[in-house]
């Protein structure tokens, strides 16, 4: 409590983001090399697809003190294995909806589609979610405070 | 119950006699009240065993997955979803299983038998016309049978076995239940309400993994509990670790609970588990319209999609 406390000042969201190989990376990499601004709290995992994502990984990281959480992979009908998204949005619906119903924070975790052509969305929507999360403050709930070894 | 238990008897050693079937799976009579046990009957002798009553609750499906040659198994509405579910999964085929169905008035729960009955022993437990009495020491209570259901019976809509070779009962009347009230209660709080509500209900677990093994439909050769590279989940019993625990076996069970109610009655802390999995039947039931193991053409939830499928929370 103490230590976040002393860190309220200058506290800055960690943010992981998964992306999907096919498009969210490359939206981020075409925000990249058009110079486009957008808040430096994002960490990035590449995923071959958004139906790779396990809501595991989602825990994983809410568990070892990340704040905030973004999945994204191409749009509907873009996926590079046809149907990868289209699942995972199934699977995501489900798995958001009881996060939430056992007490995490509405705004911790984020899913989107971005293509990749899409390098200003890309950047609008790490702007948005960093805002979110920045709003919600420090996820201290679930953080296991010891480390585990893996 | 006595009817009920002679057709089983009947069925069992016609089936085994005409070696239609290798084993029947149902229940003996418990060594102590109000506990049956699960009976695999290989001969028609073995078959005079069986018995019916109102703690006949196991989902016996537990014990078909996997398993080789022609089984027979008897199966309440709940079981036969359960069945309907392993077949879709192919942990089991059709053609390998004779499916006893008994029309289900619900089981009773032992535990709440027990706060009737104060601090006595309960020694002895009969059912009739609709009342259930309780015998023992210094001890004789009679309760309404309705009042004395599991919590997965009262609010239970398939009370008939869905999918049956050989019905041994009367059909029973099916109702209409308000199944998700009190998730609606819970989804009504505030984030950290609901946090710290399940926090407290989950602060007596003690890791004993009764709720997945009690369970049919979990089944995985490797639990993710158990991986240990990398490891999703703590083995310890910290509050964060036993709330992954939770968080994804109730996932797991997404689109695949039939709501037999096995798990909370395995737990042997009390837990109410089945407030997630069943806050998942909801919301898979509001977004798709799917109930679990009806009917062998439905495609599970979560194993298929529509390309217009909601997507409101993604950005």
């Amino acid at each position: 409590m103490e230590r976040s406390e002393q860190k309220e000042e200058s506290w800055e969201p960690k943010i992981l983001a998964f992306l999907c190989n096919w498009c969210s990376y490359a939206g981020a990499d075409l925000a990249g090399v058009s110079r486009l601004q957008y808040p430096h709290n994002i960490r990035v995992i590449r995923i071959p697809c958004s139906g790779r994502m396990n809501p595991a990984f989602i825990v994983a990281a809410l568990r070892n003190g990340i704040d905030g959480v973004l999945v994204s992979g191409c749009h509907p009908g873009d996926c590079h294995y046809l149907s990868g998204n289209y699942f995972a949005r199934r699977k995501f619906t489900v798995f958001k909806s009881l996060l939430e119903y056992m007490g995490i924070e509405e705004g911790r975790v984020h899913f989107s589609w971005v293509s990749a052509a899409e390098g200003e969305k890309f950047a609008q929507v790490v702007r948005e979610v960093t805002e979110k999360v920045k709003a919600l403050g420090p996820a201290r709930n679930y953080v296991k405070e010891r480390i585990e070894v893996c | 119950m006595e009817k009920i238990a002679e057709q089983i008897r009947k069925e069992a050693s016609r089936l085994l006699d005409s070696e239609e079937v290798e084993v029947v799976v149902g229940f003996k009579k418990g060594t102590i009240p109000m506990v049956n046990r699960p009976w695999f009957a290989r001969t028609p002798e073995e078959a005079k065993e069986f018995h019916w009553d109102g703690f006949c609750n196991l989902n016996l499906v537990n014990y078909l997955t996997k398993r080789k040659g022609k089984v027979a198994v008897v199966a309440k509405g709940c079981d036969s979803r359960s069945l309907v579910l392993h077949f879709q999964e192919h942990q089991v085929t059709k053609d390998q299983v004779v499916i006893l169905g008994v029309p289900c008035h619900g089981m009773l729960d032992r535990r709440k038998l027990q706060r009737a009955a104060g601090r006595k022993e309960i020694l002895d437990v009969t059912e009739k016309d609709g009342s259930v009495v309780l015998r023992g020491k210094e001890l004789e209570l009679v309760l309404p049978r309705e009042e004395a259901l599991q919590h997965c019976c009262t609010i239970c809509e398939h009370r008939n076995p869905v999918i049956a070779d050989i019905v041994l009962a009367p059909e029973v009347e099916e109702r209409k239940t308000d199944r998700f009230s009190d998730i609606a209660d819970i989804e009504a709080k505030e984030a950290h309400e609901r946090w710290n509500f399940f926090r407290r209900i989950l602060s007596t677990c003690i890791r004993c993994y009764a709720c997945r093994n009690a369970c049919p439909h979990c089944y995985c050769p490797e639990c993710f509990v158990d991986c240990s590279r990398p490891q999703w989940v703590g083995k310890s019993q910290d509050p964060d670790d036993v709330f992954t625990f939770h968080l994804f076996r109730a996932f797991h069970m997404a689109g695949r609970c039939t709501d037999c109610g096995s798990c909370e009655r395995a737990c042997p802390m009390g837990i109410p588990v089945r407030l997630l999995t069943r806050k998942l039947e909801k919301e898979i039931r509001e977004r798709w319209g799917y109930e679990v193991g009806l009917s062998l053409e439905g495609i599970p939830p979560l194993a298929t999609y529509r390309p217009d499928d909601p997507q409101d929370f993604i950005m």
